[in-house]
């Protein structure tokens, strides 16, 4: 047999029916995630033809993109701070999983969080699984050497109905990188500078896989930054080969094989990794020790420079109407704007490891006046995990929020946003017009980068905070 | 879904690059539990000011827009988040067809999937289109041409599935049930369970 890549081997052990010139292939699913924005119109649809969901045992449902982020142990309480809409969606996700016997992780429930944390976290993503959910995000899942993306709601409806989805085989994009990372510069950066290299359509009709040495260096939350931003690039898919880093944070995780299931498992996982001689349709290579802390400065991920450099110029009309936008002039850097905000949370940097970093900057430290600081753990797991290592005390310190978890003002649907024209500085994934709240202004940024700008009230380069 | 073969409508044009779907439909819009409805979500804070009037700057909402069913919009068209309301917004307003010089992967299988046809044209069509708003442009599915006004015919690339689909208003969901058997086939015969 040809050298395939991780990408194929995933590809060719889900494939039910192949594709041919007429038809798209019969694809099988291995996992569905779930949560209250974009199914409900799949249960609908479910509910008026009779059908029943195939694989209950393969479907997970949490709540998180309209969930407010302050303490709901009850509907009631649900009641009492939500937006009507919201809670009513969260109560027709609550019916529609009772009605069809779907697992959920509701309020009552310790492993609840944002949909691409609590997979992981669980050990339900695993190598090798096909993962998807009606949300871009579901490529933070390839950082196991799953194949994971996202679907809409009309696909939501074929996976609950026949667990397959209709599907192309997609063509296969390698970015190496290489070099070690220097201190201060994180995965966020990473992932940024590599949108900023092949632009917001650069992956489109590609799987993207992460390679080289500095990827094998990275945890397996690292990972999952950077896979989880693959969509902003344009691919629907990244994916990065399993290895013992991988293996290592499974192991003993609750949903994970377990014993001598878990060392089959580990066999089978471990033929994942692209063959030698493997084709990409496409390859890039990146030089990570050659990066600095990134920032955005226009209104899509690929709008991004290293920190300390000025704003590029262009007289395309769609970049001078960001740059209006943003408030921002060509040729003048991000560092030094005044910050309103500092939002720290999202599928993309809101686990231990980027609390921990946020944490480590902003000990000793205070918010600056005049500055709103949020930070949402990814989940409850995560938020317990911090509590128990005093993390929510250097934050409520320093004067920032410390809230429950969900998506939070990654996406502004439930009361945390961002005013018009204020400035945030966000580690989540998009800086579009809007995205945080009407007229808001996103600066993405890496976790330490969002900290050292809370404390400086301004845009400041968290290596001068390091060094300290 | 319902079939379609050949839209003929004036375009109009947005000429901006990677408009997400943020912009098509902002998040606030996703609490609704239905489909019904989301054209007056359409592109929501490029439409209306701060008190919901509408921004008479905007192209929606200039008289010449009434009533056209095909969009043309800049590169990239439809990048960001899943949200499938994005084409339910688009045809619940009343547009067709969108015309660009790339469709976002996610938004493009939303749009085939209810009857919004994406359309992919050459950068020399493209700035065309860009340059001539309110153009009467016919989208043939069958074809798989868009006709310009002065005759001339645009191949754009289009899955034959997708197309047998739109032609016919096929429901996938009713060609996936039909696979039930070979489904719990491969369910059997694997060499690993999820």
């Amino acid at each position: 047999m040809a050298p395939r890549s991780l990408f194929e081997k995933v590809w060719d052990d889900h494939v039910v029916v192949p594709e041919s010139a007429d038809n798209p292939a019969v694809f099988y699913i291995d996992l569905h995630l779930t949560h209250e924005v974009t199914s409900p119109e799949a249960f609908t649809v479910l509910r008026s033809r009779g059908l029943k969901v195939r694989r209950p045992d393969l479907t997970l449902a949490t709540l998180d993109h309209s969930t407010p982020t302050v303490p709901v142990r009850t509907l009631k309480d649900l009641d009492l701070v939500s937006e009507p809409a919201a809670a009513a969606q969260i109560k027709v996700m609550i019916d529609n999983c009772r009605e069809f016997g779907v697992k959920l992780y509701g309020f009552d429930a310790v492993e609840r969080g944002i949909v691409h944390v609590i997979g992981p976290e669980l050990g339900i993503t695993q190598p090798g699984k096909t993962i998807v959910c009606g949300d871009s995000h579901t490529s933070t899942h390839g950082a196991f050497g799953a194949l994971g993306f996202g679907i809409g709601t009309t696909e939501v409806g074929h996976v609950l109905a026949t667990q397959c989805l209709l599907q192309r085989k997609p063509k296969t994009l390698a970015i190496n990188c290489e070099g070690a990372l220097p201190a201060g510069v994180t995965a966020k950066d990473i992932i940024l500078a590599i949108i900023g290299k092949i632009g917001v359509g650069g992956g489109t009709g590609h799987v993207i896989e992460y390679r080289g040495s500095a990827i094998r260096a990275l945890s397996m939350e690292e990972r999952m930054t950077i896979c989880n931003m693959s969509i902003e690039a344009g691919a629907r898919a990244g994916m990065v080969a399993p290895d013992d880093t991988t293996f290592e944070y499974l192991a003993g995780r609750p949903l994970a094989p377990q014993g001598a299931a878990f060392d089959a498992a580990v066999a089978r996982w471990r033929r994942l990794p692209s063959d030698p001689g493997a084709r990409f349709d496409r390859e890039v290579d990146i030089d990570v020790s050659a990066l600095t802390p990134m920032v955005t400065f226009g209104t899509n991920p690929g709008m991004v420079v290293p920190i300390g450099q000025p704003v590029p110029a262009d007289g395309d009309v769609s970049f001078r109407k960001a740059l209006a936008y943003m408030g921002v002039e060509a040729g003048k850097p991000m560092l030094g704007r005044e910050v309103n905000v500092v939002f720290v949370g999202s599928c993309t940097n809101s686990r231990l490891s980027d609390l921990r970093a946020a944490a480590s900057v902003l000990k000793g430290h205070k918010v600056a006046a005049g500055v709103r600081m949020l930070v949402v753990p990814g989940s409850e797991q995560v938020k317990r995990a911090a509590e128990a290592e005093g993390l929510h005390q250097v934050f409520q310190a320093a004067g920032a929020e410390w809230r429950e978890a969900g998506c939070s003002m990654c996406l502004g649907m439930n009361g945390d946003v961002t005013g018009a024209g204020q400035l945030c500085v966000s580690t989540s994934n998009r800086n579009f017009e809007g995205r945080q709240g009407i007229g808001a202004r996103t600066v993405l940024a890496s976790p330490l980068t969002a900290a050292a700008s809370a404390i400086a009230g301004r845009i400041a380069d968290p290596r001068q905070y390091l060094a300290a | 879904m319902e079939k379609v073969t050949v839209i003929t409508s004036r375009t109009v044009v947005i000429n901006q690059a990677d408009v997400d779907t943020d912009q098509i439909v902002p998040a606030r819009f996703l609490t609704t539990t239905t489909r019904v409805g989301l054209g007056k979500a359409l592109f929501a804070d490029w439409r209306y000011d701060k008190t919901g009037a509408p921004r008479p700057d905007f192209v929606l909402n200039t008289p010449a827009a009434a009533g056209c069913q095909v969009l043309v919009a800049g590169n990239n068209f439809g990048c960001g988040s899943s949200r499938e309301h994005a084409p339910w917004a688009l045809l619940d307003y009343g547009i067709r067809a969108v015309i660009s010089t790339g469709i976002a992967d996610i938004f493009r299988g939303n749009s085939l999937k209810n009857g919004l046809v994406p359309v992919i044209v050459d950068a020399a069509t493209h700035a065309w289109l860009i340059a001539n708003p309110g153009a009467e442009v016919t989208v043939d599915v069958e074809q798989r041409h868009v006709k310009l006004p002065d005759g001339r015919t645009v191949e754009f690339p289009i899955d034959g599935f997708a197309r047998y689909c739109l032609l016919n208003g096929v429901d996938q969901l009713g060609f996936l049930l039909n696979q039930s058997d070979a489904i719990t086939r491969f369910e059997q015969g694997r060499a690993w369970q999820p």
